[in-house]
This record gives structure tokens, C-alpha cells and sequence, in this order.
């Protein structure tokens, strides 16, 4: 667990960068600063690691005060990530990754077995390993900065920025193998971004900083979209926040039976839209009315997403209006067609579920 | 002309003996490596101390204004400054090993500073953030960045100083500033496009040397990505770019452009 105690961070002749911070990083979690570029963020971040010391307060790990470990010997325990990987060019990728490992007095064999091992965790093909960082793409040279953090395993992770430097795809892709990556390895994560959509994507708990560095909300996500604290807080969540709260809440779907077909067998022009599947797996939707005859791969409409049934509202509604049918798939655990849903019954289901919490005063 | 140059060059007996062209090119060779030995052991460290910590950067402004000062005038100067209180050939050797240190310190100093000074900030923090402590970034990160443009810095001052080990002939010393000296004295020309020829021949091989010794030390991951692999492996692989014999034309201008994440 990382505590900030009453910490407050005052540049030479400004006010100050972060004022007051009081606020605990739970072990095991992941816990994400957000907020306007300039407030504080990275400047909270870095005192963690001693890189940039306290005006005033404390900051414990674990109950230790890191103010009374050596800095060196404290950043060896602590993973940092930043937002350009500040790879070391001259080092191999392996060596980049080793780097903690060999600071920490591992013999050399150890270390770089270890670094092969983590370059495989963080998704990268083995032979990435005797490359250097100049022959890697952006989200290759993201990845390896989080495999070095990673090298000796600490238990306590700082990431600034990590994802803003690569395109959305790709920055899609990396915070999902992140979640993947924390499901297993179970560190304290504190993580910095300016990214809303990403705070509350990764958090656990979002805290929601102001300009001056002043605590404006701690929240689980879920919570943050549902109760802003203030108008701050509902302004910097942002507009969309009511669709993206759908995300937090499970869905109780009633889902239609669907009639599946399989590549190969014969539908008539008069069949309106049906779903193909491949071993219970959805392939795609077939116009009939355009594809008479045999069902041919080529002829699918692809591009719909899919909702898991035990998944969010927010997934079931996305599956429902992206689909080419008007009917949201819904599959189970192993990917296997379990039904649909349409607009109206996931819109259903939101009311009913908000009918629900009203009665029961609850949960958002 | 020429040939009368041709042939004293040529002429094995003017290779052999006490002040033969051998022991000359072994004088000037030895009093250049002495020099540069001398300059590199103050002008290195001083330099990347200065790139490390960001002080005494006034020291390199220093240097190079002092670089204004005419070597020979120095030269003259220091010998009737230390003439009476030195003795012996000391007296000759001291002064001209001085100021040819004094011409080799600006180039390796400012070699050493802007390999460190130049190192990206995302990188040295990178590594301070992982603990290494302020003498391990010097040594892990920022010296072996900086190595490219160290040894440019002391490729331009081999250079001069072989060009310019010359004048430790005028104050009676060896090397193959003699030809130029005793030539022109005794108005044997030969003699003394003899030297010039010997002495340009021999910054220009040491100058070669110099410059695979600067692409020995640099790290491949710093090389831009064509020469990485076999050149023929590129097929846009254009000229070389021109090799700067300052420091003003580093060769960590290639480096830029293959750092992908700073665009
Ligand atoms: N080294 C510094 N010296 C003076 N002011 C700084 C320094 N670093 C950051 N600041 C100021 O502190 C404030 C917070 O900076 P920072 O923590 O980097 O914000 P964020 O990461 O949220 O964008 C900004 O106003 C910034 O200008
Ligand atoms: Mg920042």
C-alpha cells in the first residue's frame, strides 16, 4: 500500500504542485491519477520514488517512509514506466530489460533469461530480444519499458503516461494486455494519465486531481461516472458518462433464441438477416435477400461486436446497435452463440435495472 | 620540382640514421601521442563532469576562446617565461608539450561535454528512475552515449596537434618540423615539401585511424538503421554523410533521426 499523508509539493516561487494530498494506493491495485494536463500528476507520481522530494508530508509504503530509504535502493524496488519508454539506445532490448536485475547483483545469465522470459509475458516475439530500441515501433518500445519495470518483479508499480504516446489502436491493445498482465501478477499500481476514457478503463480507483494538485474526487469508477463529486468532476468525466456507466453494470438480458446456419448450407432470398456460425462460433450476418443460395464467407456482413452474457449493459446496448440485423449477439464463456438482443430489449433492461436500484436504494 | 621531392623521399639513405626521416616520424609521433595523452586526461573527465552535472560549462567557453591565442606566439612566450627556470632540454621539451596541450584541450573537452549534454533527458531520468546512482548514469548510460562525439572531439584534436607538432622544431626539438626549418634555413626545397608532404601524410593516416576508432565506439544501437546491417542490404544507401574532423559536425546528428520515439 502507497500513502500520501497531508503531501504537498511547492516549485521556487509557485503556488503549489500538489497541495494537501491525503490518499492511499491499495496493495494489489490499481489506482489511477487523473486529470488536466498541469495538475500535479506526475509531480505526485515521482515523489513516490524520491524522484522529486516532498515540500511537506510523508509517503509511506508498506507503513516505511521513504524518506528514510535510500533513493537508489528505493527506485530498484519500485517499477517506473514513462511515457516515451526512455529505453537506453545503446543496450539491446534484453539488456534494456536486465538493467534492474544487474543493478540488484543477479549473475548475468540470470538476469537476461529473466529478460527473455518478461519479453515473452509483455507479448513481443523472442527474437525482439538482441534488437535495439531503434528498430522497434512505438507500442514494441512501450512494451519492453514495461517489461523492465517488471524485471525484478517489484511490488510496487509507477506508470506515467505509459499508452499516450502510441496511436489508438495500439493503445487499445496495451491496456488491454495490461488488465490481462495485473489479473496474474497482482501489483500496486499507481497510474498516470490524462485520459478519462482510460482512467476509468484500468482503475480500479480513479482520483480525479484539479489544477494546484488538489484532491477533487476518489472514487471507484463506477462511482465517479454515477456521483461526480462536484461540477468539476461531472465537467472532466465528461459527456458521454451515462453510456459509459452502462459498463459497470451487469446484464440481466431476457436473449431470443437465434436460427444459426453453417458455411455451405442453402438459405432462400426470403429470410431476412441470419447469423452464420462455425461450431456454435457467430462468423458474421447474411443478407439473404442479396446472398441467395449457398452460404459463402465472402458474402458476410462482418463488423458487429458481441456481448458476453454475463457481460455489461454497455456491451449488450453496443452489440445491439452495431449489428448489421438489428440484433445484438450475445455468446457465452466459450464464444458460442447463446442468443440476441435488440435495442429496445437492452433498453428494457437498463430500466428495469434502474427501477430496481431505486427500489432498493443501492448501488448505482 | 616534384621529382627532386620525389627523390629525397624516396631515398633510402634519408630514412636511416639519428636525423633520419624515422626517427623524426617516431619524434613526432611520440611527442603528438605524449600531447594528446596529456590533453585526453584533463580535458575528458573535466568534460563529462561538466556534461553530468551541468556546471562549469563557463570552462568550455573558456577553452575555446582560448583557442584564438596564435600557437606560436605562445610557444616563443613560454619558452623566454620558463628559459630561466628550467634547464637542460626541459627547457625546449616543457613548453612546446604545454602548448600543444593547450591546442588539444578545446576540442576533446567540448567532444566530451556535448556527447553527455546531448544525451536525452527522457533517458537519463529513465535511468535515474530505476536507481542506478548518479556516477552509474555517467558510466552506463551517459558515457557510452557520449562516445561518438568523444571521439570526434579528439579525432579533430589528434589532427591538429600531429598538423601542428611542427613548431616544436623552432625552439630545437625533433620531429618532422625539422625539414620545414632546416630546408627553408639552407633553401633546399626539396627538403621542405619533403617535410610538408610527410607531415600531411601522416595527420591524414592518423586521422584514418581516428576514424575507425569512432566507429568501433559506437554502440550499433546508435547507428542509423542501414548500417546496422551489410550496406548492401539498403538499397537507398546513399554516399556517406561528410565526416566532420570538429566536433561541430558531430556524428550525433545520425542518431537523431533514429530515434523513432521522439518525432
Ligand atoms: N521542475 C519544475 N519546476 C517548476 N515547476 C514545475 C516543475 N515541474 C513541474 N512544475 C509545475 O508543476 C505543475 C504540475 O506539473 P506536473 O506534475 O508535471 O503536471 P501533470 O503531470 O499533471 O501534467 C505544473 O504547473 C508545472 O508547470
Ligand atoms: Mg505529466
Amino acid at each position: 500500500m502507497i500513502r500520501f499523508e497531508a503531501v504537498t509539493k511547492a516549485y521556487a516561487d509557485a503556488s503549489p504542485a500538489v497541495d494537501d494530498l491525503t490518499l492511499e494506493a491499495p496493495t494489489g491495485a490499481i489506482t489511477v491519477l487523473v486529470g488536466p494536463s498541469g495538475c500535479g500528476k506526475t509531480t505526485t507520481l515521482r515523489m513516490v520514488n524520491r524522484m522529486i522530494e516532498p515540500t511537506s508530508g510523508r509517503i509511506t509504503i508498506d507503513g516505511v517512509d521513504t524518506a528514510s530509504m535510500d533513493p537508489a535502493r528505493l527506485r530498484r524496488g519500485i517499477g517506473y514506466v514513462i511515457q516515451h519508454g526512455g529505453l537506453f539506445p545503446h543496450q539491446t532490448v534484453e539488456r534494456n530489460i536486465a538493467t534492474v536485475p544487474l543493478l540488484l547483483g543477479w549473475d548475468r545469465a540470470k538476469a537476461l533469461s529473466r529478460a527473455r522470459e518478461l519479453i515473452e509475458l509483455v507479448g513481443l516475439p523472442a527474437a525482439l530480444g538482441r534488437r535495439y530500441p531503434a528498430a522497434l515501433s512505438g507500442g514494441q518500445q512501450q512494451r519492453v519499458g514495461v517489461a523492465r519495470a517488471l524485471a525484478a518483479d517489484p511490488p510496487v508499480m509507477l506508470m506515467d503516461e505509459p499508452f499516450s504516446a502510441v496511436d489508438p489502436v495500439v493503445r487499445d491493445q496495451l491496456q488491454e494486455e495490461f488488465l490481462r498482465l495485473q489479473s496474474h501478477l497482482g501489483k500496486t499500481i499507481l497510474f498516470v494519465t490524462h485520459d478519462i476514457d482510460e482512467a476509468i478503463k484500468l482503475g480500479d480507483q480513479v482520483a480525479v486531481l484539479r489544477v494546484g494538485g488538489r484532491l477533487a474526487q476518489l472514487a471507484p469508477p463506477a462511482q465517479l461516472l454515477a456521483h461526480p463529486a462536484d461540477d468539476f468532476v461531472a465537467g472532466f468525466v465528461g459527456r458521454d458518462r451515462g453510456y459509459r456507466a452502462l459498463g459497470f453494470v451487469a446484464a440481466t438480458l431476457p436473449v431470443r433464441p437465434e436460427r444459426t446456419v453453417a458455411l455451405g448450407s442453402t438459405v432462400g432470398a426470403g429470410e431476412g438477416w441470419v447469423l452464420v456460425v462455425d461450431d456454435g462460433r457467430p462468423l458474421g450476418w447474411l443478407d439473404t435477400a442479396r446472398h441467395p443460395g449457398p452460404v459463402d464467407r465472402s458474402s458476410l456482413a462482418l463488423g458487429g461486436t458481441l456481448a458476453s452474457a454475463g457481460g455489461s449493459l454497455r456491451a449488450a446496448l453496443d452489440a445491439a446497435l452495431s449489428s448489421p440485423s438489428g440484433r445484438g449477439v450475445v455468446v457465452d464463456d466459450e464464444g458460442r452463440v447463446v442468443g440476441t438482443a435488440t435495442p429496445s430489449d437492452v433498453i428494457a433492461a437498463i430500466e428495469a435495472q434502474r427501477a430496481e436500484s431505486a427500489a432498493g436504494g443501492g448501488a448505482p | 620540382m616534384i621529382a627532386s621531392v620525389w627523390s629525397w623521399l624516396t631515398d633510402p639513405a634519408n630514412w636511416r640514421g639519428a636525423g633520419g626521416i624515422s626517427s623524426r616520424l617516431g619524434e613526432h609521433l611520440g611527442y603528438s601521442a605524449v600531447v594528446i595523452l596529456i590533453a585526453a586526461a584533463i580535458a575528458i573527465p573535466l568534460g563529462l563532469w561538466s556534461g553530468h552535472s551541468g556546471r562549469g560549462r563557463w570552462l568550455i567557453s573558456a577553452a575555446n576562446a582560448a583557442r584564438a591565442v596564435p600557437t606560436i606566439g605562445l610557444l616563443f612566450a613560454t619558452s623566454l617565461w620558463l628559459g630561466p627556470h628550467v634547464t637542460g632540454d626541459l627547457a625546449f621539451t616543457v613548453p612546446s608539450i604545454l602548448v600543444l596541450v593547450l591546442l588539444a584541450i578545446p576540442p576533446i573537452l567540448a567532444g566530451a561535454y556535448a556527447g553527455v549534454e546531448a544525451v536525452d533527458p527522457a533517458v537519463r531520468d529513465a535511468a535515474r528512475g530505476m536507481g542506478l546512482t548518479g556516477p552509474q548514469v555517467l558510466r552506463k548510460v551517459e558515457v557510452p552515449l557520449a562516445l561518438p562525439l568523444l571521439v570526434s572531439g579528439l579525432r579533430s584534436a589528434v589532427l591538429q596537434v600531429v598538423a601542428t607538432a611542427t613548431i616544436a622544431a623552432y625552439v630545437g626539438l625533433g620531429g618532422l618540423g625539422r625539414y620545414l626549418i632546416d630546408g627553408l634555413a639552407s633553401g633546399r626545397y626539396a627538403v621542405m615539401a619533403g617535410g610538408a608532404v610527410l607531415v600531411s601524410g601522416l595527420a591524414l593516416v592518423a586521422d584514418l585511424v581516428m576514424a575507425a576508432l569512432q566507429r568501433l565506439a559506437a554502440s550499433p544501437g546508435l547507428l542509423p538503421p542501414g548500417r546496422r546491417k551489410r550496406r548492401s542490404d539498403r538499397p537507398d544507401a546513399g554516399p556517406d554523410p561528410p565526416h566532420g574532423t570538429t566536433v561541430d559536425v558531430p556524428a550525433g546528428q545520425d542518431r537523431e533521426g533514429s530515434r523513432t520515439h521522439r518525432r
